[in-house]
């Protein structure tokens, strides 16, 4: 308690501590053969997002109509951007792909934008359930491969027309560029949600120290960078699906 | 009757789509994907390359503490995750090459479009 408060006390007083936000805490505590599996704020939070993204697109799709109110726009808009999405990055194999891809796309855009709430947890700016996610696509799409093509699937770590006495040194380095993917995937993430969630607490910290005067500076850019923060939930979504399905399409076509 | 009206509707509605597009790919489109582009792609790269790395260097750690030949996997796995790290880069680069070429000719073609329709 005591380093903690001197902690805070090193950033500048007031005990704001822009890291705070990130801490997990147990909810209802379980135990199961020895494994800590309590429910914490983390998985409260992945629980609402889920059920407002499942929300969103019954309510949307419920009701079918030609013209379509504004929550059946909304899930329509969504549930196209996927489908193109799919249809322009992993062509017609990936159609049967689609549901799980959109179901990620979904999780992912709510977890990010409901993270934006003050008040909430942003289960996705802890790189335990980014790379989570990144390792269950990493070996889903890496069993796609090897069932849909064999043995013929590791010619995807030998660059076509190269010379085969380079392969001592090629083969390797494509696998780990290959075993990198995962990393990248989870970390990129991860780091952009971390980041701004920071960045927003510290300018907010400043605001508050700077007291009525002085604070109005960063309060103005305080209102910038939240905007800038909702264009990264969505866009990091966005990336997280779209390069799914880019290593997708690599293992249903090989190159 | 509401057919009618529907059908209407929906080609009023395409054809404020298509002036939308065309307006916005004149004015400012390219340049402000761009200036927000930069970062982006910048941090990109720089993930890809240190994802590559990390991969390879744990991969070396964990190598050497299972079979005590501290350090040389470690060096070799540096070795090859800085080639993995490159090679990262290199595929990033020619994807977002690829891409901007392809977004180039698209919009090029559509212009073409255009002006077939009006003359």
């Amino acid at each position: 308690m005591a380093d903690k408060d001197a902690a805070a006390g090193g950033h500048g007083g007031g005990g704001l501590d822009p890291l705070h936000q990130f801490q997990i805490h147990s909810i209802l505590d379980i135990n199961i053969g020895g494994y800590d599996v309590s429910f914490t704020n983390s998985s409260l939070w992945m629980v609402i997002a889920a059920a407002i993204g499942y929300l969103l697109i019954r309510q949307g799709a419920g009701a079918g109509a030609l013209v379509p109110t504004r929550m059946q726009l909304i899930a329509e808009t969504l549930y196209m951007t996927v489908a193109n999405m799919v249809r322009d990055n992993v062509g017609d194999a990936g159609r049967k792909y689609f549901p799980f891809i959109f179901t990620l796309f979904m999780f992912l855009l709510v977890g990010n934008l409901v993270g934006m709430v003050p008040g909430s947890f942003t289960f996705t700016s802890h790189i335990a359930v980014t790379f989570a996610l990144a390792s269950v696509i990493f070996i889903a799409i890496t069993v796609i491969g090897l069932v849909k093509h064999g043995l013929k699937f590791f010619t995807l770590f030998f660059p076509h027309g190269a010379p085969l006495a380079t392969a001592p040194i090629l083969i390797p380095i494509e696998l780990i560029s290959y075993l990198s993917r995962p990393v990248s995937l989870s970390v990129r993430l991860f780091a952009n949600m971390m980041v701004g969630h920071t960045l927003l607490k510290v300018i907010a910290s400043f605001a508050i120290m700077l007291g009525v005067v002085g604070g109005i500076a960063p309060l103005a850019l305080l209102v910038g960078i939240t905007a800038l923060e909702f264009l990264v939930a969505a866009l990091q979504a966005y990336v997280f699906t779209i390069l799914t399905c880019i290593y997708l399409h690599d293992a249903l076509h090989l190159h | 009757m509401v057919d009618d009206q529907l059908r209407d509707l929906g080609k009023r509605v395409q054809a404020v789509r298509a002036r939308r597009a065309t307006e916005l790919r004149g004015s400012g489109g390219a340049s402000r994907g761009q200036a927000s582009g930069g970062m982006a792609i910048g941090l990109r790269i720089v993930i890809e390359m240190v994802a590559a790395l990390a991969v390879g260097v744990g991969g070396g750690l964990f190598l050497d503490a299972e079979f005590g030949s501290s350090p040389w996997c470690l060096i070799v796995g540096f070795i090859l995750g800085s080639g993995g790290a490159f090679a990262n880069v290199l595929r990033t680069a020619r994807d977002l090459d690829a891409r901007q070429k392809r977004e180039r000719e698209a919009a090029i073609a559509s212009e073409r479009a255009d002006g077939l329709d009006e003359g």
